[in-house]
């Protein structure tokens, strides 16, 4: 059993009115050090496969399939037993 | 007499709105088809109404797109059987890829539902062609996620294939980016494929079909497509 964790962000290039907000109500708090603020998602997965390179092959699938639209967002994979 | 078919997700909320707007407006034939359904046997013509098919999670449309159903409307479509969705509609076909682009939150991250004005832009296809360019229409949305995106080289092909159908604009027709209030590229309100066979927009026609309820500038809309239907 491997566990997959994957990070969808939003690609660089498209505004991120979530995080702007966040950042804004950062700013607020006194937090002024943070100057940029990007928003994504965590995706944990559990995956049954026979060695690590096939569960990445799986998650890269999934991603492209269903976790991530890639029209406007990347991801990145990371794989662990 | 076209029949028309409205498909319905678990957490469609347009739907009824959709059987009402064709059946007892347009007098047309309807029927309910649920996401579980395979068969599409004497459909004429696909609505895939607004809400929240199952919850909108992961995206809105994502998980819808691959429920059954719509694995026959991708195939209805690519025989050219025209297809319309409606605000969650529009985004589960732009998920599904039927049409080129994605949906973002709004660019003020608020859920917008009031009546907006759009612009008819091209009357060359079957959903517009009984309108006029430039024609002005005052119609509801209603959505937190209608801020659609695409790549510059797709928004040029969209251009210059004229696939760009509704554009927001003031009340007088002009685009202005105070009336693109949710921050969609080049004031997108819908789009049509390369096909042209397949609509997706944001606005609720369906929901503007009796000055009763506020506004019939939804009729006209549907008024063309049963002339294109009847004429094809």
């Amino acid at each position: 059993m491997y566990k997959a964790k994957v990070n969808v962000t939003l690609r660089p290039s498209i505004l991120d009115p979530k995080g702007k907000a966040a950042h804004h109500a950062l700013q607020n708090l006194g937090i002024s050090q943070v100057e940029k603020v990007r928003i994504g998602k965590f995706i944990e997965l559990d995956i049954n496969a026979d060695s690590e390179s096939a569960a990445k092959e799986i998650v890269e699938t999934a991603c492209a399939k269903l976790l991530a639209n890639e029209v406007m967002e990347d991801f990145e994979i990371e794989i662990n037993q | 007499m076209a029949t028309f078919g409205v498909i319905v997700f678990p957490g469609s909320n347009c739907d009824h709105d959709a059987y009402h707007a064709m059946k007892h407006v347009m007098n047309c034939e309807v029927k309910f088809l649920w996401h579980k359904d395979t068969d599409l046997t004497g459909i004429d013509f696909l609505i895939v109404p607004g809400g929240f098919s199952y919850g909108d999670y992961l995206r809105s449309g994502a998980i819808a797109r691959f429920s059954p159903i719509m694995q026959e409307v991708v195939k209805f479509a690519e025989k050219g059987g025209p297809v319309m969705g409606i605000c969650n509609g529009f985004q589960i076909l732009l998920e599904a890829s039927l049409i080129p682009g994605a949906m973002m939150h709004n660019h003020k991250l608020r859920f917008v539902c009031k009546n907006i004005n759009m612009r008819c832009e091209t009357t060359d296809s079957l959903f517009t062609s009984g309108l006029e360019k430039g024609q002005v229409f005052n119609i509801p949305v209603s959505h937190g996620e209608g801020n659609y995106f695409i790549s510059d080289d797709g928004l040029k092909s969209l251009q210059d294939k004229d696939q760009v159908l509704f554009r927001y604009c003031d009340e007088v027709g002009n685009l202005t980016e105070e009336a693109n209030f949710n921050g969609s590229i080049d004031n997108i309100a819908g789009i049509t494929n390369d096909g042209r066979n397949v609509l997706g927009m944001m606005p609720h026609p369906e929901r503007a079909m009796e000055k009763i309820l506020g506004s019939e500038d939804g009729k006209p809309i549907f008024d063309s497509i049963l002339n294109s239907l009847s004429i094809a």
